[in-house]
């Protein structure tokens, strides 16, 4: 493949390495920022750094942080004795639009993943044993993804945390609210069959 | 539009049809004249394993009934109201229909067969259903049609179901080697050749393919107890069936490490999904 000037192909190949843009997005967005107003393009650019200078990992639960906690954790009111496991930081943001939560959070930085040999200690579930020793959390509830993944490490989650005695519960798989019953696939159906609750 | 693409036993009957003509293992893929649409094709499979693609898809990877093992775009799927729903987990059989594309196929409606969902609710098993699956993917060529591996791995994962047992993946690894033209030497040693009623096995050698006695072996190979001798050629003989009952021991333990070792010996690589076995 031909390639441009020098610093023109350096920028189209660091987008390239970002996660889903293959070649063709890569130069697309390259070339969007060469057209853009320089200020534009500085804004971006000094955002990146800042966030690289300023965000860290909070030392408790892995969420992103601006200091040593999140705002979750450094937050008093938030009842410290529940905890809710999570992927990815971007699924605090998920979780915290239902405000339906007022618990504490931990991130596990992945899922187990059999296929790809990702197994436990690759993830943050050491800290997490750690934690609930220390912070007298008594129950956990697990929001992993409600995929192959995700389950694998809430059944890994469950097996390891019940026998301590804590409460662990998985967030309900079943039917998205507003659908019609007749178009769910048979597993949701199933499993929103075997998760029913009393009314 | 979505995933109901018949009522039940109409459809079952519909996709029989399809399954009992023989010859089509062997033709090339073609449109489904019934469908009306060029490229459009029915087949069933069982996903293999799924990456994310862009924002809401994924790209299954399927081992499809007739035509082997194909890359397909499922598109919205990671959204919460897919017309896919849950259906395309790995270990789901699916009753598909697809698109053909160049490289990728794209998918356009699917239904289950056997979700095997409960392969995907016990971490044992998933941890011992998915090497099945990884194995599988690599033995497979893209668009080489396979129907007897196809067989074997749905009637693997319905037996990983309902049997729970251990012993199930390593079977499978033995028959699906074995169908590779791989099968190992038990009943005599692999080198000198003296039956194993003479002189008992001591070790097995996965150069050799097969079980060596204590002079052969010279502290080579994999040292194998009696018992699980017994088991490997009790297994391979048609005897998984009982074996499936049997407790776990330190015999079974021992074929499952050594059919892992078969396997990746095999396919001259390692299986990322049996470190967590
Ligand atoms: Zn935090
Ligand atoms: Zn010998």
């Amino acid at each position: 493949m031909a390639s441009y000037e020098g610093s023109v192909q350096r920028l189209i190949d660091e987008f390239g390495r970002l996660p889903g843009i293959g070649p063709k997005s890569a130069q697309r967005i390259a070339f969007h920022l060469l057209k853009l107003p320089k200020e534009d393009a500085h804004r971006l650019a000094d955002v990146i750094v800042e966030v690289k200078a300023k965000v860290v990992w909070c030392k408790r639960c892995f969420n992103i942080a601006e200091s040593d906690l999140c705002s979750y954790c450094a937050d008093e009111r938030r009842e410290a004795h529940l905890v809710c496991v999570v992927e990815e930081p971007k699924d605090i943001v998920a979780i915290e639009r239902t405000a339906e939560y007022r618990g504490k959070y931990h991130v596990l930085q992945g899922a187990i993943s059999p296929i790809e040999g990702i197994g436990p200690e690759q993830l943050r579930v050491r800290e997490l044993i750690t934690r609930i020793s220390g912070e007298g959390i008594t129950e956990v509830i697990i929001a992993t993804n409600p995929n192959i993944e995700g389950e694998a490490t809430a059944m890994y989650l469950a097996n390891l945390l019940k026998p301590a005695g804590l409460v662990v519960s998985r967030i309900a798989s079943g039917l998205p609210v507003g659908g019609d019953l007749e178009y769910a696939d048979e597993v949701t159906l199933g499993r929103a069959m075997s998760g029913r609750r009393e009314l | 539009m979505c995933g109901v693409l018949l009522a039940a036993p109409e459809r079952r009957k519909r996709f029989e049809v399809r399954r009992s003509g023989a010859s089509r293992v062997d033709r090339p893929i073609q449109p489904v004249g019934a469908i009306g649409m060029p490229g459009l094709y029915r087949d069933q499979g069982v996903v293999l394993r799924t990456v994310k693609l862009g924002e809401a898809d994924r790209i299954l990877t399927i081992l499809t009934q007739n035509h082997g093992k194909i890359r397909a775009v499922a598109k919205g799927v990671r959204k919460t109201h897919s017309k896919f729903g849950a259906r395309l987990e790995p270990t789901s059989n699916v009753a598909l229909q697809l698109y053909l594309g160049r490289d990728l196929d794209v998918l356009t409606q699917c239904e289950t067969i056997e979700s095997n969902r409960a392969l995907r609710e016990g971490y044992g098993l998933l941890t011992h259903a998915i090497p099945m699956l990884e194995a599988v993917d690599h033995l497979t060529q893209d668009r080489e049609p396979v129907p007897a591996i196809y067989r074997m791995l749905t009637g693997a994962l319905r037996t990983l179901a309902n049997r729970r047992s251990a012993l199930v993946t390593p079977a499978f690894f033995w028959k699906l080697l074995a169908l590779e033209g791989y099968e190992p030497r038990i009943n005599a040693c692999a080198r000198c050749e003296t039956p194993a009623a003479e002189l008992p096995l001591f070790s097995f050698d996965l150069q050799e393919g097969g079980g060596l006695c204590r002079g052969c072996a010279m502290g080579g190979g994999r040292q194998l107890s009696v018992e699980a001798f017994d088991l490997l050629s009790r297994i391979l003989s048609g005897g998984l069936n009982d074996a499936l009952d049997e407790a776990p021991s330190p015999a079974s333990h021992d074929v499952e490490k050594l059919a892992l070792a078969a396997m990746e010996h095999h396919l001259e690589r390692r299986l990322k999904s049996a470190s967590l076995i």
